[in-house]
C-alpha cells in the first residue's frame, strides 16, 4: 500500500468578525493508492474544510493554515505557490461537489466545461479533447453524448448533472478524487446509481477517493477505511469493519446508535444530545466530553491522544487508557461488537464470550 | 427564433401606432396654438392660416390624415421652419445625438464594467472603495453639473477641447459624450460589482477553481457572463436615460441635436415636429428593448427563446 497523500497535524482557522474560528485542530491521516477513505461527522465537524484545504479552495482572505502539512508527491500543498497549485487542481487532485444543481456554470455548454481541464492540463488539441469529452460522457453514462455535449446544464436532470460533474473531475485521470457529499442532494435511487458509478470508475482507474458524507449507509457501501471527525479533529480512524463493528470512541457509538435500523422498529431512534462545540472557543479537553455520558474528569482537562486498537485502527479517547474504567457501550453498539472478531464482546458460534 | 422575432416586430409596430395615437391626442390638449400671435389675428385670417396647415378640419380627420402620411413614412411639415419637412429636420439633427448617445453608452458601459470587475476582484481593498466612490459620484452628480465642470476645466482653462458647438469633428463630441457617459458608467459599475461578488462566491466558480483555472479565466470565462445578466436588464432604461439626459447636455454644449430640437419644438407648439421627435424617441427605445431581449437569450441559455421547439 503506497501512501499517496499524507495530512500531518493540520490546523486551519478562519478569521471572522466574531474572532478566530479554529475549524481544523490537528488532523492526521494518510490516503493510500486505490482506496476509498470516508470522512464522516456531523455538520460543522470540519469534513469539508479538511478536503477543501487539501485543494486550497478556501477563501484566501479569511482562511489561514496555522500548522501542519499536506504532503502530496513530496510537496507540501500548504506551502507551494498558487501557480503550482493550479497545475495540481483538476489534474492530480479533483473534486466532486455536493449540489449538482449549482456546481455547473449555467451559461457554458457542458462540453466546454468538461473540456476545460483537458485543454488546460493535457497537450491535446480541440478535436482530441472533444473526443475525450464524449468518451467521458459515455463513461459516466450520459446517453447520446455526441449531441448532448453541446447542451447547457439546465437541460439535464440532477442525477445527470452530477454525472457531468464527475466527468469533469475524471477528465485528467486524477490520482485523488475528493467527493464532498456527492449524493446528499440527490434522491435515493439516483444516489445508488451515482455510488455504483463511482465504485465502477475506481475499479477502472485505480483512483484514490476521499469521500465525505454524513450518511453512514453510504459509508458502509463505498468505503475501505473510515475517519470519524468531531469538532475539527479526527476522533477515530479504522477500516470500515472496525468502525462499524468495533467502535471505541463514544462519539462513534453515538453516531452508530443514531442510525435507524430495520430490525429494531419499536425502539425510539437515538439522537446524540446537545450541539457541536463552538469552535470560536473550542473546549480544552475532549470536544465531545460535554455531550458524552462516558466523559471522565480528564476529558474536560486534556485532549486524548490516539490509542492504537489495531494496526489500522486508532481512537482518541481516554477510555482506551490502561487506567480507565471499563465502561459498557450502548446496547446497540454491543450488538454490533458481538459479530466482530477481536472485540471484547465477540460471541462465537458456541455462544461464549471471548 | 425567427417566429419569435417576427412576432416581436409586429408588436413593435402596434406599440408605435399606440404611441402615435396617444401623443397625437395629448398634444391637442397643449395650451396655445402653433400659429404665432394667434390672438392678434381676426377670424378670417385664422381660417386662412388654419386651412393652410390643415388644422381647420375636425380632430379625427386630422388624425386619420396624419396616420395615413405616417404609414408612408411622412412625418408632415414643420409649422415653424417654413416649408421644411419634419423628416429632413430630424435627419439633420439625429446624427449628433446618435453619435453622442452611442459614444456615451459604449464608453460608459465598458469603463463601468471594468471598474465594477476591478472592485469585485479586489473586494474590500483600496480599488474597491475607489471605484465605489467614483460610481457614487457618477450617480449623484447630475450630468449638467458634470458637463459644466468639464467645460470649465478641460475646455476653457486648459484649452484641450472645444467648449461647445458641433463644428470641430470628433473633438466636439468628446466632452458631451463624457458628460453623458457618467450615468451609465456609474450604474454598470455598481451592477457588475454587486453581481460579480455574488457570482464569485457561487459553487460553479469553486468548481472552476478546482479544475485548475487561474484568476483571469475565472473572472472572464466563468464569472463575467453570469454577472452580465442583471446589467442587461437595466441597459434598456439606461438608453432611455441617455436620450432624456441628452436634452440637457445638448443645451449646455449648444449642440444642434435632436434633444435641443425637441425642447424648442415644444416651446413653439410645433405640433408636427413634436410628434416626429416623440415617435423617433419611442422607436429608438422600442428597438433598444427588443435588442436587450435578444441579448438576454444570447447571454443566458436558460432564457433563450425557442421558436416552436418548446
Amino acid at each position: 500500500m503506497t501512501k499517496i497523500l499524507e495530512v500531518k497535524d493540520l490546523e486551519l482557522s478562519f478569521h471572522t468578525f466574531a474572532g478566530e474560528v479554529k475549524a481544523i485542530r490537528g488532523v492526521n491521516f494518510d490516503l493510500h493508492k486505490g482506496e476509498t477513505l470516508a470522512i464522516v461527522g456531523e455538520s460543522g465537524s470540519g469534513k469539508s474544510v479538511t478536503t477543501k484545504s487539501i485543494m486550497r479552495l478556501l477563501p484566501e482572505s479569511s482562511a489561514e493554515y496555522k500548522n501542519g502539512e499536506i504532503l502530496f508527491e513530496g510537496k507540501d500543498l500548504t506551502k507551494i505557490p498558487e501557480k503550482n497549485m493550479q497545475k495540481i487542481r483538476g489534474k492530480d487532485i479533483s473534486m466532486i461537489f455536493q449540489d449538482p444543481m449549482t456546481s455547473l456554470n449555467p451559461t457554458m455548454t457542458i462540453g466546454r466545461q468538461i473540456m476545460e481541464p483537458i485543454l488546460k492540463h493535457q497537450k491535446l488539441n480541440k478535436s482530441e479533447a472533444r473526443k475525450k469529452t464524449i468518451e467521458l460522457l459515455n463513461l459516466v453514462g450520459i446517453p447520446n453524448a455526441e449531441n448532448r455535449y453541446k447542451m447547457y446544464p439546465h437541460q439535464f436532470s440532477g442525477g445527470q448533472r452530477q454525472r457531468i460533474v464527475i466527468a469533469i473531475a475524471l477528465a485528467c485521470n486524477p490520482k485523488i478524487l475528493i467527493a464532498d457529499e456527492p449524493t446528499t442532494a440527490l434522491d435515493v435511487t439516483i444516489q445508488a446509481q451515482i455510488l455504483e458509478l463511482m465504485k465502477d470508475i475506481q475499479k477502472k482507474t485505480d483512483t484514490s477517493i476521499i469521500f465525505i458524507t454524513h450518511d453512514l449507509g453510504v459509508v458502509a457501501n463505498v468505503a475501505d477505511r473510515v475517519a470519524v471527525m468531531y469538532g475539527g479533529r479526527i476522533v477515530e480512524i479504522g477500516t470500515v469493519d472496525e468502525i462499524f463493528y468495533n467502535p471505541q470512541h463514544p462519539y462513534t457509538w453515538g453516531l452508530l446508535s443514531s442510525m435507524p435500523s430495520m430490525d429494531l422498529e419499536d425502539q425510539k431512534l437515538y439522537a446524540i444530545p446537545g450541539t457541536p462545540p463552538d469552535l470560536l472557543n473550542p473546549p480544552k479537553g475532549d470536544a465531545f466530553a460535554l455531550r458524552s455520558e462516558y466523559a471522565m474528569r480528564i476529558d474536560m482537562e486534556r485532549r486524548a491522544p490516539f490509542f492504537k486498537v489495531s494496526e489500522t485502527h486508532y481512537a482518541a479517547t481516554w477510555l482506551l487508557h490502561p487506567q480507565a474504567p471499563q465502561v459498557e457501550p450502548p446496547a446497540l453498539v454491543i450488538e454490533r461488537m458481538k459479530t466482530f472478531k477481536g472485540s471484547r464482546y465477540y460471541v462465537d458460534q458456541t455462544g461464549g464470550t471471548v | 427564433m425567427v417566429k419569435y422575432i417576427g412576432k416581436r416586430i409586429v408588436y413593435m409596430f402596434i406599440t408605435l401606432i399606440l404611441i402615435a395615437t396617444a401623443s397625437f391626442f395629448l398634444m391637442q390638449t397643449l395650451p396655445g396654438s402653433p400659429i404665432a400671435s394667434y390672438n392678434k389675428l381676426n377670424d378670417t385670417q385664422k381660417a386662412i392660416v388654419e386651412k393652410k396647415y390643415g388644422i381647420d378640419k375636425p380632430k379625427p380627420v386630422q388624425y386619420a390624415i396624419y396616420m395615413k402620411n405616417l404609414a408612408k413614412g411622412d412625418l408632415g411639415t414643420s409649422f415653424v421652419f417654413k416649408g421644411k419637412s419634419v423628416n429632413d429636420l430630424l435627419a439633420k439633427r439625429l446624427k449628433p445625438s446618435l453619435i453622442l448617445g452611442a459614444q456615451a453608452m459604449v464608453f460608459g458601459t465598458i469603463v463601468g464594467i471594468l471598474l465594477g470587475m476591478l472592485a469585485a476582484l479586489k473586494h474590500n481593498t483600496f480599488w474597491d472603495y475607489g471605484s465605489t466612490f467614483l460610481a457614487i459620484l457618477g450617480i449623484s452628480i447630475p450630468s449638467f453639473v458634470f458637463a459644466s465642470l468639464l467645460q470649465y476645466w478641460i475646455a476653457s482653462e486648459w484649452h484641450l477641447l472645444p467648449v461647445g458647438l458641433w463644428n470641430d469633428g470628433w473633438k466636439s463630441s468628446v466632452l458631451p459624450s463624457l458628460a453623458l457617459a457618467m450615468g451609465p458608467l456609474a450604474l454598470s459599475a455598481r451592477f457588475i460589482r454587486t453581481e460579480m461578488i455574488e457570482v464569485l462566491n457561487s459553487d460553479y466558480i469553486v468548481l472552476a477553481k478546482a479544475k485548475g483555472a487561474n484568476g483571469f479565466e475565472i473572472a472572464f470565462k466563468h464569472a463575467f457572463r453570469n454577472a452580465l445578466i442583471p446589467l442587461i436588464t437595466v441597459l434598456g432604461p439606461l438608453a432611455a436615460g441617455l436620450v432624456t439626459g441628452s436634452l440637457v447636455v445638448e443645451q449646455i454644449f449648444a449642440i444642434p441635436g435632436i434633444g435641443e430640437q425637441f425642447v424648442s419644438s415644444i416651446m413653439t407648439n410645433d405640433h408636427a415636429t413634436i410628434m416626429g421627435t416623440t415617435l423617433m424617441f419611442s422607436a429608438f427605445l422600442i428597438v433598444v428593448i427588443f435588442i436587450v431581449d435578444i441579448l438576454y437569450g444570447v447571454i443566458d441559455p436558460r432564457i433563450r427563446v425557442s421558436g416552436g421547439k418548446g
